[in-house]
């Protein structure tokens, strides 16, 4: 693993390469504020905490991540570039998470820019700094569980579009896994362990559990173990298909 | 001498169609190996195999003796390779990607800059170091790609079309480069250009659907060709029956062929059987009988003719 910093410091200085970076920040922090007052109604609950700040993040991800995770290897096919990458004297391990590291640190950035609204529950009353505290640190691992994935997804194909697309559609199953629309699809015929199970693996609810203030090892695991489970994926896909 | 690159029996298959066929090859420390080939003959599909990219169907492939499925990093140190097209990230500077190209080989510090500064000036790139690789001329981008495979002073090169893209002086420059470096490594360079094997080439190889159909060196080569050691002269029109006749019964010389009349006479090219010396007897009868000749040469060949007749069944006839 160690050319995983080489790797990570060229991936990461390449968001700010282009405007694509600013872009994302400037996005998601226009609707990470939005959500929080306008449909979390922030001001008018009251409350000296970030429950509503916290509450759409599942679904800030949804929309913004893929288009993140969409060129990580999408765009090294297309370009041809994965041809001398994986040519270099380096593993196809190395090469997955170093990638995957620079892109959940380029989140993590946009998150912490999220720090106004930390600033302002403080000054507007006394909130719970621990709740705030494991609201953060739950979402930065559900931001690394929805690039995980879609890191993996990515590395199907030299198109960015379907990227985006089959990520998009991959992460809302794991998002609202515990609401009746996924859940529908498969009650009534499949047992209900696999209920279960598909209920189990919802984001949402392992999120909720994080920033209701007591980090649960359980969905701290949880998140660990979707992480490096696409990450594996990933590798094996690399792996067989880099060529194609 | 030491083999550094070796393989056996290299295989691709994709679907029900055999890209490379068996192909078993050995470059040794000094050999410059020119793998020439038609479109779509398997060179590029064969490199990718030799360089552990591709995993063959069946076969095995060696740098350093390393081999490069089973121990692929290692093998990759010894390694400098410009894959087909000279892929690279358009978003870089020539100046970064180097550096990170640089760290990834293990170099640091000092002696990181200094290879840096080192294949910047062999590939003659200071001008256009700190532009985006994506705003940079084609032959400046192969270039780039040409640094960065020579970067780490690699036992083993592999260059797919070094000089595609490149004006004839940077031709001409990257030749020169591949000739200086040669000595101490083994390299592998794909071309379609034909003059290129004659000027870097000390081997040969012509790849045909997947098949190795010739392996020597570019004057081996040559010297298949029909024309090679042939004799043409142009003599005054007037007695250029006679000569054709007299030109037919000398020794070692098979078909007479008569060309064009021009200005100063007729061309008449004079074949060798079986690759005999014809010139020194065709001369020795034309100064006794006083031909009326203005100029004799002994043909070389072309490497033209001897791919075209290997590579493709159609001209064989007609070459």
């Amino acid at each position: 693993m160690g050319n995983v910093p080489t790797i990570f410091r060229r991936e990461f200085a390449g968001y700010f390469a282009t405007p694509v970076a600013f872009i994302f920040i400037i996005i998601f922090l226009a609707l990470a504020g939005s959500f929080t007052f306008y449909l979390g109604y922030f001001i008018e609950r009251g409350n000296a905490d970030l429950q509503t700040f916290f509450l759409f993040h599942p679904w800030l991800y949804l929309l913004l991540i893929p288009a993140v995770s969409m060129r990580l290897w999408a765009e090294e096919r297309k370009q041809g570039t994965i041809e001398l990458f994986l040519t270099l004297p380096i593993s196809i391990a190395e090469a997955v998470v170093g990638k995957f590291l620079a892109a959940w640190a380029f989140v993590s950035l946009a998150l912490a820019l999220t720090f106004p609204m930390w600033i302002t529950v403080n000054l507007l009353g006394e909130p719970d700094n621990g709740v705030i505290a494991a609201g953060y640190i739950g979402s930065l691992l559900m931001a690394g569980a929805y690039l995980a994935i879609g890191s993996c997804l990515s590395a199907l194909t030299k198109n960015q579009v379907i990227a985006f697309v089959l990520t998009i559609t991959v992460c809302f199953l794991f998002t609202a896994g515990g609401s009746s629309v996924v859940l529908g699809l498969v009650q009534g015929w499949a047992p209900e362990v696999v209920v279960n199970a598909v209920q189990s693996l919802s984001f949402m609810t392992h999120f909720q559990n994080i920033s209701k203030g007591v980090i649960y090892v359980p969905d701290a695991i949880f998140f660990a173990a979707v992480i490096l489970s696409w990450l594996v994926a990933n590798i094996l896909i690399v792996d067989l298909k880099k060529a194609d | 001498m030491d083999t550094m690159i070796a393989t056996e029996g290299l295989t691709k298959v994709f679907g029900a169609k055999t890209v490379v066929d068996s192909v078993t090859l050995q470059v040794n420390r000094g050999e410059v190996l020119g793998f020439l080939g038609p479109n779509g003959a398997g060179k590029s599909t064969t490199m990718k195999m030799i360089t552990g990219y591709l995993r063959p169907t069946a076969g095995r492939s060696a740098i350093c003796g390393q081999d490069v499925l089973d121990n692929p990093i290692e093998a990759k140190r010894h390694l400098g390779y410009l894959p087909e097209g000279a892929p690279l990230y358009p978003d870089m500077s020539p100046r970064g990607f180097l550096m990170f190209i640089a760290a990834i080989r293990g170099l640091r510090g000092a002696e990181k800059a200094k290879r840096v500064d080192q294949a910047i000036a062999m590939t003659q790139l200071a001008e256009v170091l700190a532009q985006p690789i994506e705003t940079l001329s084609k032959g400046f981008k192969r270039r780039v790609g040409l640094a960065q495979a020579l970067l780490h002073d690699p036992d083993v090169l592999i260059l797919d079309e070094p000089t595609d893209g490149l004006d004839p002086n940077q031709k001409h420059e990257v030749r020169k480069l591949i000739h200086d470096i040669a000595p101490t490594k083994a390299i592998i360079i794909s071309t379609h250009i034909l003059e290129e094997v004659e000027a870097v080439c000390s081997r040969a190889v012509v790849i045909a659907q997947g098949r190795v159909i010739a392996d020597d060196t570019p004057a081996g080569l040559i010297a298949r060709s029909p024309r090679h050691g042939a004799v043409t002269l142009t003599v005054a029109a007037a007695r250029a029956e006679a000569v054709k006749n007299a030109l037919g019964s000398i020794t070692g010389v098979g078909a007479v062929q008569q060309g064009k009349a021009n200005g100063k006479g007729v061309l008449l090219t004079a074949f060798a059987k079986d690759g005999a010396d014809v010139a020194t007897a065709i001369a020795e009868r034309a100064a006794a009988e006083h031909w009326p000749i203005s100029n004799l040469h002994t043909e070389r060949g072309d490497l033209d003719s001897v791919f075209r007749s290997l590579t493709n069944p159609t001209a064989r006839k007609a070459a």
